[in-house]
C-alpha cells in the first residue's frame, strides 16, 4: 500500500484528502501514479491536469520521475504560499 | 529550534533565546513578518480587502524542509544558531505570522543567511494560504517574485 495526500486548492477540488492505494507496478513512478489517477476522470481528470502540481515522495520534494516504493507517502499540492 | 506554532510569538523572547549565545556571536538579525490586509490575490478585484487569513501545512514535511533549508544556510554561511517561528490556521490582518532569526559572528552572514532562509520558505515549505474576503474565500497564488527571490542564491 501507498499513502497518498492532497493538501490545499487541489484537495478541495478533489473533496479528498488523503487515501491508500493497493501498490504496484503501474505506479512505480511519479508520472505512472498521476496518470491512474487522472484516468478515474471528473474530477481527477481536470484538477490533477491544471493546476501546477509540485509531488513529495517521504516528504521530500521530488520529480515526476521519481520512482515510489510500496509503503512510500506521497503527495500532491500546488506551489506554496507560506511565510 | 523550528516551531510550527498556533500561538503567538513574543520577539523580545525569540531575540534573547538568539543572545544567549553571547559572547560568542557579535550579530544578530531577525525577520517578522505580518498578514497584511490588502489582497495578495492578483487577480482579485481591486477594491477586495482580506479580512483574515487560514494557514495549512503539511505536518512533518514541514519541519523537515525548514531543517533542510536551515542545514544549507549553515553550509553556505559562518553563521551559530537559527530560530524559525511559523503561524498556522486562523489568523488576522497586522498579526505576526512568521519569524525567521540568526545570530554569527559578523552582521554579513547573519544577513545574508536570514534573507536565504527566508526565500526559500517561501517557495520551498509546504504551507498554503487561504485568504477570507469580503468576497469569499480563495487560496492564495504562488508569485513569480517569490520563485526569483529564491532563484538568485543559486547565482553566487
Amino acid at each position: 500500500m501507498i499513502k497518498i495526500l492532497y493538501f490545499a486548492r487541489l484537495r478541495d477540488s478533489l473533496n479528498c484528502g488523503e487515501e491508500q492505494l493497493e501498490y504496484s507496478a503501474a505506479i512505480d513512478t511519479g508520472k505512472k501514479l498521476l496518470r491512474t489517477l487522472k484516468n478515474r476522470g471528473a474530477p481527477w481528470q481536470d484538477a490533477l491536469e491544471n493546476v501546477q502540481l509540485l509531488m513529495s515522495v517521504n516528504q521530500t520534494m521530488s520529480s515526476p520521475d521519481a520512482s515510489i516504493q510500496d509503503g512510500d507517502e506521497v503527495a500532491f499540492f500546488p506551489p506554496v504560499t507560506g511565510g | 529550534m523550528i516551531s510550527i506554532q498556533q500561538e503567538d510569538f513574543d520577539l523580545a523572547a525569540e531575540y534573547q533565546a538568539l543572545r544567549a549565545d553571547a559572547p560568542n556571536i557579535g550579530a544578530i538579525v531577525t525577520f517578522t513578518g505580518l498578514v497584511r490586509d490588502f489582497n495578495l490575490v492578483e487577480s482579485a478585484p481591486e477594491n477586495t480587502s482580506v479580512q483574515g487569513l487560514f494557514l495549512e501545512h503539511y505536518p512533518g514535511m514541514t519541519e523537515k524542509s525548514l531543517a533542510a533549508i536551515i542545514d544549507t544556510a549553515k553550509t553556505r554561511w559562518s553563521i551559530i544558531n537559527t530560530r524559525v517561528v511559523h503561524r498556522i490556521g486562523a489568523m488576522h490582518p497586522g498579526d505576526q505570522i512568521v519569524f525567521v532569526g540568526v545570530n554569527s559572528a559578523h552582521r554579513g552572514d547573519a544577513f545574508a543567511a536570514c534573507e536565504f532562509i527566508m526565500d526559500y520558505l517561501k517557495t520551498q515549505a509546504p504551507f498554503w494560504k487561504k485568504e477570507l474576503t469580503n468576497e469569499g474565500e480563495r487560496w492564495v497564488e504562488s508569485r513569480a517574485t517569490d520563485q526569483q527571490a529564491a532563484e538568485r542564491w543559486k547565482a553566487d
